[in-house]
């Protein structure tokens, strides 16, 4: 861990200062077309994929309560790696909390399917991740990426990224097939997710002139929002 | 996938924003408790609205005519234009405007649907730098609850919004990219830029 705090402390260092509107993009070339084959992707694929995973409005169908199941049960496979980090990170109260609610969903929540822990015991999801941690532990976010099919990251959260899959706890009490199948659960909650906000996917990557500054724009200033590293306030006044 | 944690976060709060703002406000310079009651009261003009029941274009309009009577679109258009507000003339800038402001109506206003059976809450304002920030609360069907921020100034004259930034995600650095980039793809003419503008959204 700390070699992989290093590591991108280094790569951090290597990639320049952010530039206007804080934006640290050396990569910008190749991140463009990582970009294009992910819209595109998005278009051919993902979305007429997903486009039935929701059915929206007021009346939830069979469908995607099977979807939220199958959420549930792969977010919870994940409370022990974000407790861990939470206990990285120095924050004592969320790492019991994420301890508890996994242990209930575990268990009343039949294997992770139900959350009852948020419905029932004031244990919501305390999201966090090791990228997380590295920004705790000082070390700086380094240039911006779009990885593939992942989408939007730094080099300080594609770090955190893969040491995530690398600590997670649950490695000592699952085997490989398993461990993938919550990986899998999670990515086809993500594919929901898709569906949900299907309307704000397809404005952005879909509606926007420049969709990978958009893209960009939006997911670091909501990234630093989490990670309490927001710049200051625009006054358009005082331009 | 290329899903973001937030995509839908800045959406149609950007005309719930549109309603901050007093028309008759009094001589006495803007404090906390005004720039409160000014989101207050915007967002119960706004959920008016989505409440009504009325067809989406007509809707889009009513939004439309919201943040013109109660944004300071003068301020997000010149900044959202960036630079090039300088070089353009009166007359260019005010059809630019008047473009951008319809552009929003539609862009944000399309959002409505995800705002019924929603609630915000207003739960404090704080000096900032020359203006007021009024943090709120979104509360929307089956998603975590959302912070939404709301700043306020009466530099132009009146009080009026110019800022929101939901879950850190700012509409004024938002749109500043987008002009930028469909002012680009028209290297720089602004009578292309307002056409696009008409169509947009």
């Amino acid at each position: 861990m700390i070699l992989a705090a290093t590591a991108i402390a280094g790569l951090a260092a290597c990639s320049g200062n952010p530039g206007a509107e804080g934006i640290n993009d050396p990569y910008e070339p190749m991140n463009r077309q990582v970009h294009a084959f992910n819209r595109g992707l998005d278009a051919n694929v993902i979305k007429p994929a997903t486009s039935g995973m929701s059915s929206g409005g007021d009346k939830p169908g069979v469908g995607s309560y099977a979807l939220q199941g199958i959420g549930n049960f792969g977010s919870n496979l994940a409370q022990p790696g974000k407790a861990l980090n939470h206990v990285l990170q120095g924050r004592a109260e969320p790492a019991v909390k994420t301890t508890f609610r996994f242990l209930v969903n575990s268990t009343l929540g039949l294997a992770g399917f139900l959350d009852p822990a948020t419905a029932d015991f004031a244990l919501p999801e305390q999201d966090t991740d090791f990228g997380q941690t590295l920004a705790v532990w000082g070390v700086p976010e380094g240039a911006y990426l779009e990885l593939p099919l992942l989408g939007p990251s730094t080099e300080r959260d594609t770090v955190g990224r893969v040491v995530d899959l690398v600590i997670d706890p649950m490695h000592a009490v699952l085997n490989l097939d398993e461990w993938l199948i919550g990986l899998g659960a999670r990515a086809v909650s993500k594919a929901g997710e898709r569906a949900r906000f299907s309307d704000s996917v397809d404005s952005i990557l879909h509606e926007s002139a420049d969709s990978y500054a958009q893209t960009r724009l939006i997911w670091l200033q909501h990234r630093r929002h989490e990670l309490g590293e927001e710049g200051d306030e625009i006054d358009p006044y005082a331009e | 996938m290329t899903l973001m944690p937030n995509e839908t976060r800045r959406g149609f709060l950007g005309l719930i924003g549109a309603g901050i703002a007093l028309t008759a406000m009094p001589a006495q310079a803007l404090d906390t408790a005004q720039a409160s009651s000014l989101v207050q009261k915007s967002l119960d003009e706004v959920y008016a609205v989505i409440n009504s029941g009325q067809p989406s274009a007509q809707m889009y309009k009513s939004f439309e005519a919201i943040f013109a009577r109660y944004a300071d679109v003068d301020i997000i258009a010149r900044s959202a234009l960036g630079p090039a507000a300088r070089q353009a003339s009166p007359a260019e800038f005010e059809a630019y405007k008047q473009a951008f402001q319809g552009y929003i109506g539609r862009k944000y206003g399309k959002r409505f649907r995800e705002f019924v059976g929603s609630k915000i809450e207003v739960t404090g304002a704080r000096p900032v730098k020359s203006f007021f920030a009024v943090t709120s609360v979104a509360y929307l069907k089956g998603r975590s609850p959302m912070e939404v921020e709301w700043h306020v100034s009466d530099k132009s004259g009146k009080s009026r919004y110019f800022n929101i930034i939901i879950e850190g995600v700012n509409m004024l650095a938002s749109e500043r990219a987008e002009v930028g980039a469909m002012l680009a793809r028209r290297k720089g003419d602004m009578a292309g830029l307002t056409a696009d503008l008409q169509k947009a959204g």
